[in-house]
């Protein structure tokens, strides 16, 4: 087998490996946290085992002897010869780390750094103890390594097989090959091969199905074998033999032992299972060797008797910590957008239906109108359902993250625990995308600026070890993530100063915390002096502020002195729809972002106040708001005199400007599919897109920010007046 | 090829004709995505004058040139008469807004004459030659220079 496979089976190849990467770092996980039994140990194994099998497949030799080396260590890991130290778990989430590169490097056709791949191993080599000739010849050899599904034996040597199993004993096998196995390029002679180092074996053939020559057809297989193998190694150790023609053979492994034969069950669930990411899941667990074990050491005492496992096992087979992964298909992402479109066009043309039928004076019990709101909820329904396609959990968000705090404590030297809740939360796919970069720099960030120094903390009387939490919750149809750290907190004074070198304070205004930690999001703020090799690259948190911003998100931070900093953000939980309010403004219909109003009111019992030629400010409990006209602002008419017809929208803005809106009238409240102005038109300022409204019309969404930053100077107004324009550049940016 | 000796028909092009203040004008048919009827637009702030507004294209958000607006032949009042051809011009979908569509006509390569010098500079920027049919004298639009362009405007 060489390269040359298709791309599609290489392209599936390289998805298979995320998942199972992702498995292999779930493992980690639940290895640091203390379980460390031994089913975790197999998924990460059977993960590293799985990417080197399919790796091989490709001729990806680098990617083989790197993942083979890993394979090893973890091995002996699982044969209980190293125990899953704080350092070992480290390395093996390193290694875990670089094989990810090498698989991206791999896929990419690139060539990755094997001055790591050098480390690494010698490290791990340090780990597994003077590495056994076969071992070292490997490693060394990578390019001549022979990728083939038995090399994994090379490296069982028999005595890392538990004592427990029945010496004089073996297997009896029946291998029935399927076409597949033929057209995957495998070979049983190869396979049986394999077997034959573990003992004495004798294989028949059953040769009764050939059909004669006339009708034999080349590409079918008939032949079945029968191998009775005697051997003293571990019925997993026989089972790895077949790991990569389980989905595409039947086998039948049965003990043979002196006093007869007492078969431990049909090899059913790798039949019934054949994609290779849940083979790792419903593989039996190590316990099950054919011997009289303690009942307490399995996992259900029903495995007990020999006789019982029969049935027992396929049910008990997916044991784990987690749960098999649920079924999935992969589709591409253009259809599942079409499908969007398509669904948002339905909802439109159930609210263009609703409205037709209205104009016919229909009593309320109507028949037809029964019928339009059996539509409505159906179409609601289907709507929610096609959403629900791209929604994705945030999980391997949170992994990569993990990863950049490892990489980041290597170059602090600080150690940080990474803590990770309610990583099962759901966001649109698009969303989770956009979120890496900011999220990258935020974590970075606490791990540089947030953390103390090992120093710092032990005086403080904290541990050594720092804790960074990443979490992800829903709250009223949004998603919330929190970046928490424990270090020292936002050091307020020095924020201060720096604001006033920087002339983004006027020096000596008195601030309230939260003002002085919004100054952490101004452009050009940076706490840092010199420029450290994690952060100061010229983008800061400003530039997070706007990427959030522009996915609709909301950024705030909260910090105790001594005790920690927490970023949360809150997202929508897509970017295809939107909660709106629908406003007439001079004639035409707008639809403005519920999240930016803060409230209603009506100019009458407004304190509206005029300063100097008509530019006109609204006072709400002691504060002055200016006030704008969307109309005016829009060109569509001239800022009308009398404001008695008309209704003001209080918004407020991501980076806390405020202003209050005049529109004619407000008609509802509802939710609108986002339509893109850019696809076929220009960026319009003040404009974030547009949406179709039931009657088929087009509504233009207005952009709260891009209005606001326009007339109303931040909150708090700090600001000295040159800062504006910078501030205004920013806003841009999040477009 | 060479077309009068082996006898094959010159090369034809498929051309749709419209009218747009008393003028005729055309473009190629492959440009050309359907012909709809006038809807109303919703306006955009801060748009070009010749920029009716926006429609919804089956889902899609498409604007609207005044082709005679654009240009310089004085703003449409659009009726319900009045079409708005769809086309798709370096992947954006944009309608243009012309008075009636006459014919499908299929032109030579032979009948296209370079624009006549005395045009005025507007005119010429937005006409890449011009068609003699059967008497009538039928002018080429220039798709990429009618269509509002993207970036510029937007400041």
């Amino acid at each position: 087998m060489s390269v040359g496979g298709s791309d599609q089976f290489r392209a599936s190849f390289f998805e298979e490996c995320e998942e199972l990467l992702e498995a292999m770092h779930d493992g980690f996980g639940l290895m640091i946290d203390g379980n460390d039994d031994d089913e975790t140990i197999h998924v990460v194994f059977r993960a590293v085992h799985s990417i080197k099998g399919g790796a091989g497949a490709f001729g990806l030799d680098g990617l083989v002897a790197f993942a083979h080396h890993f394979e090893t260590a973890l091995d002996q890991v699982r044969a209980g010869k190293i125990s899953t130290s704080d350092d070992v778990l480290s390395l093996f989430q390193h290694c875990g780390d670089h094989l990810s590169d090498l698989v991206v490097s791999a896929r990419d056709d690139k060539d990755a750094d094997p001055a790591q791949t050098k480390a690494l191993g010698a490290q791990l080599d340090d780990v597994i103890g003077t590495p056994t000739e076969a071992e070292s010849a490997l490693s060394d050899a990578a390019v001549s390594f022979e990728p083939l599904a038995l090399d994994f034996m090379d490296l069982a040597p028999a005595e890392m097989v538990p004592d427990t199993v029945a010496k004089k004993s073996g297997f009896l096998l029946d291998f029935t090959a399927e076409p597949e196995l033929f057209t995957c390029g495998n070979e049983p002679a190869l396979l049986f091969k394999a077997l034959d180092r573990f003992g004495q074996g004798r294989i028949s053939v059953n040769v009764d199905e050939v059909p004669g020559l006339a009708r034999l057809d080349p590409m079918m297989s008939y032949l079945q074998w029968s191998i009775d193998l005697e051997t003293d190694v571990s019925e997993d150790i026989i089972r790895d033999v077949f790991d990569f023609v389980s989905d595409c053979a039947i086998i039948t492994i049965s003990t043979r032992d002196a006093s007869g034969l007492s078969p431990i069950g049909e090899d059913g669930p790798t039949v019934e299972n054949p994609a290779p990411v849940e083979a790792s899941a419903v593989l039996p667990p190590l316990e099950n060797e054919p011997t009289d074990v303690a009942p307490e050491v399995l996992p259900e005492p029903a495995e007990a008797t020999p006789e019982e496992k029969t049935t027992a096992k396929p049910a008990t087979a997916p044991v784990s910590k987690a749960a098999p992964p649920p079924q999935t298909i992969r589709v591409d992402f253009e259809r599942v957008d079409k499908l969007i479109n398509l669904v948002g066009e339905l909802v439109i043309k159930e609210a263009m239906l609703s409205q037709a039928v209205s104009k016919h004076d229909l009593t309320s019990g109507d028949e037809v109108l029964q019928e339009i709101e059996g539509l409505k909820q159906l179409a609601g329904e289907i709507q929610e359902g096609v959403m629900a396609i791209r929604a994705q959990p945030v999980k391997p968000l949170f992994q990569r993250m993990a990863r950049t705090i490892r990489d980041a404590s290597a170059t602090t030297g600080k150690r940080v625990r990474l803590i990770m809740k309610g990583e099962a939360a759901e966001v649109d796919k698009t969303v989770l995308e956009r979120l890496v970069d900011p999220l990258n720099h935020m974590v970075r960030n606490a791990v540089d600026h947030g953390l103390e120094s090992k120093e710092d903390r032990l005086a403080a009387g904290k541990p050594a070890e720092g804790t960074v939490t990443l979490s992800a919750a829903h709250r009223s149809g949004r998603v919330v993530i929190e970046i928490s750290d424990d270090g020292g907190g936002i050091n307020r004074e020095k924020v201060r100063e720096i604001g006033e070198e920087r002339g983004l304070v006027t020096p000596g205004a008195a601030l309230t915390a939260s003002e002085i930690d919004a100054l952490l999001f101004m452009p050009g703020f940076s706490m840092k002096d010199e420029v450290s090799e994690l952060s100061g690259r010229g983008v800061g948190l400003d530039v997070v502020r706007s990427e959030i911003s522009a996915l609709g998100g909301r950024m705030s931070i909260s910090s105790e002195m001594g005790k920690g900093t927490v970023f949360s953000i809150s997202l929508p939980l897509t970017l295809a729809v939107l909660e709106g309010m629908v406003v007439d403004v001079a004639g035409q219909t707008m639809v403005i972002p519920i999240t930016a109003i803060q409230e209603t009111l009506q100019p009458s019992s407004a304190q509206i106040h005029t300063i100097g030629s008509g530019s006109r400010v609204l006072s709400v409990r002691d504060s002055l708001v200016p006030v704008a006209d969307l109309g005016a602002i829009f060109g569509f008419r001239d800022t009308p005199d009398d404001l008695d017809d008309h209704t003001l929208l209080v918004i407020e803005t991501e980076t806390e400007r405020r202003c209050a809106l005049i529109v004619d009238s407000l008609q509802d409240q509802r939710q609108v599919v986002i339509k893109s102005l850019e696809t076929n038109y220009n960026r319009v300022d003040g404009i974030a897109a547009a949406t179709i409204l039931g009657d088929g019309r087009i509504a233009l969404i207005v952009d709260p920010e891009g209005i606001a930053g326009g007339i109303a100077p931040p909150q708090s107004s700090l600001m000295t007046p040159p800062r504006l324009d910078a501030l205004e550049g920013a806003s841009n940016v999040a477009k | 090829m060479s077309q009068s000796e082996t006898g094959f028909q010159p090369e034809q092009k498929e051309v749709v004709a419209f009218r747009v203040a008393g003028q005729d004008f055309c473009f190629d048919i492959m440009s050309v995505r359907e012909i709809r009827g006038w809807t109303e637009t919703t306006t955009l702030p801060h748009a070009q004058s010749y920029v009716k507004g926006v429609i919804n294209l089956r889902g899609s958000v498409v604007p609207v040139v005044d082709l005679s607006d654009r240009l310089g032949l004085g703003v449409t009042e659009a009726c319900e008469r009045h079409v708005i051809i769809i086309t798709v011009v370096d992947g954006q979908t944009i309608g243009l807004l012309a008075d009636v569509v006459s014919d499908i006509l299929a032109v030579t390569e032979d009948a296209m004459h370079a624009v006549p010098d005395m045009v005025s500079d507007q005119v010429k920027a937005f006409i890449s030659g011009v068609v003699l049919f059967e008497g009538k004298m039928i002018r080429r639009l220039d798709l990429t220079s009618v269509v509002p362009s993207k970036g510029l405007e937007a400041a």
